[in-house]
């Protein structure tokens, strides 16, 4: 080994001591920080993941803002939609710090070579659909975000703070909608049931796969990426959300469902991984029909972009050509 | 602060986003948005970051424009206040029953 190598590999022993110790200490990693390799790797990974999750997130609710029953509704899903395009900002923001380029991530997504949560590859069939989102879609996402506020990566864990404020506004219009739902005629609370029992089983394949099918999870937890494993958080899911579904007077469709006094949880039934696993892989009902949408959108919006660019470079050369006329005016 | 946009959106910039939140508190950052220029970051700072009247005035910076300290020069660079304990009250012993000190 050369003596420049040997220093080298000194200099990244200490940084990597430092690192670990930033961690140890339970102390936040900022993005001009050293750091592993794969840490900020996977960190890249999984905030563009979760980015591009609000923004197709969007899709599936907002195709029922024209037809929302009332203008409360159509304003409150205006508001929440805008939202989720806004959590989508903050995470794309988060990712840049860690030196991945934003336009390049939306490329990796209209392409396919990043994922965003397999949820979202599911149809809204009726209105009870956007409350029943709002309660179990993002009351799970409320489930794991919770945790990742205190998530190692600085400015990741300061965007889920800004996003689980908002997402309590989510998951208590979609409950209050249903509630409202269900005070109203059969055929509303057919809805509402129906609904749930479309969207119950995807919303507990939001926390991922099982632990012992999840070989990522270790490491994540050693780097204080993630605070719980995938079925510590879809346990606390489900104890939360059976009472909510008792006092809203809907069956989760779940025969298995029951509580366990001995473990103090409820226990539930088998999950259809091999679902989980098609959807993700892209033969879930939606996912080409929200790629092309996500498409179109980049693609019809690129003469705004360009326009503004040139919009802003004619404005720059207009104020400089002004300042130095003034310049040549004077005394 | 190196940070710049690539190609792909040419001539989009990156600006870093300071909020007030209420009036007699500081401007603290929140985040970071891409424009074309000032004002349109003024703008999709106002929808991005203050849907919920969290701030009273708004400071956009193109990142380009920000030096910063390296956290690898850390140690050094702060060193000159990390040895003056006696700029601290807790460094005076002064008797308890001395009052309003």
């Amino acid at each position: 080994m050369t003596r420049q190598a040997h220093q080298d590999r000194l200099r990244d022993d200490a940084l990597a001591a430092q690192f670990d110790d930033t961690i140890a200490h339970e102390q936040r990693i900022e993005p001009r920080d050293w750091m592993p390799d794969g840490y900020r790797s996977t960190m890249i990974r999984q905030i563009a993941q979760h980015a591009h999750s609000e923004i197709i997130g969007m899709q599936p609710e907002g195709s029922w803002i024209t037809r929302a029953p009332s203008l409360r509704r159509k304003a409150i899903l205006l508001a929440k939609v805008q939202d989720e395009a806004g959590h989508g900002m903050y995470l794309y923001s988060a990712a840049e710090t860690l030196g991945a380029e934003r336009g390049d991530l939306t490329e990796r997504l209209i392409t396919g070579r990043q994922k965003y949560s397999s949820i979202f590859n599911y149809p809204t069939l009726t209105y009870a659909d956007v409350g029943v989102i709002g309660w179990l879609v993002d009351g799970a996402a409320i489930c794991n975000q919770v945790p990742l506020c205190r998530s190692s990566y600085g400015p990741y864990a300061r965007a889920m703070i800004r996003i689980c404020k908002e997402e309590s506004f989510h998951q208590r219009q979609g409950y209050e909608l249903l509630m409202t739902m269900m005070r109203g005629t059969t055929a509303q609370r057919d809805m509402v049931q129906d609904a749930t029992n479309r969207f119950w089983w995807p919303s507990l394949m939001m926390f991922g796969p099982p632990d012992d099918a999840s070989p990522n999870t270790a490491q994540s937890m050693a780097w204080g990426i993630k605070r719980h494993t995938n079925d510590e958080l879809r346990q606390r899911f489900v104890d939360m959300t059976v009472p909510q579904a008792e006092k809203l007077g809907v069956t989760l469709p779940d025969p298995d469902l029951r509580w366990n006094e001995e473990r103090g949880h409820y226990a539930f039934g088998a999950i259809d991984w091999d679902e989980f696993t098609a959807v993700v892989k892209g033969d879930g009902p939606c996912n080409a029909q929200r790629i092309s949408a996500r498409r179109k959108a980049h693609d019809d919006g690129a003469w705004v972009r360009e326009a503004a660019v040139v919009h802003a470079r004619k404005a720059r050369l207009e104020a400089e050509s002004t300042s130095g006329a003034a310049g040549e005016a004077g005394p | 602060m190196t940070r710049t946009v690539k190609a792909g959106e040419a001539g989009y910039q990156l600006y870093e986003v300071f909020l007030r939140g209420k009036r007699g508190l500081n401007h603290v950052h929140v985040g970071s948005l891409h424009a074309a220029d000032a004002q349109m970051a003024l703008h999709h700072a106002r929808d991005l970051y203050t849907r919920r009247n969290e701030g009273v005035s708004i400071w956009v910076v193109k990142a380009a424009d920000i030096t910063a300290s390296s956290p690898q020069e850390k140690d050094p660079f702060f060193a000159p206040s990390g040895d003056k304990v006696y700029r601290h009250p807790t460094f005076y012993d002064i008797p308890d029953d001395v009052p309003h000190m």
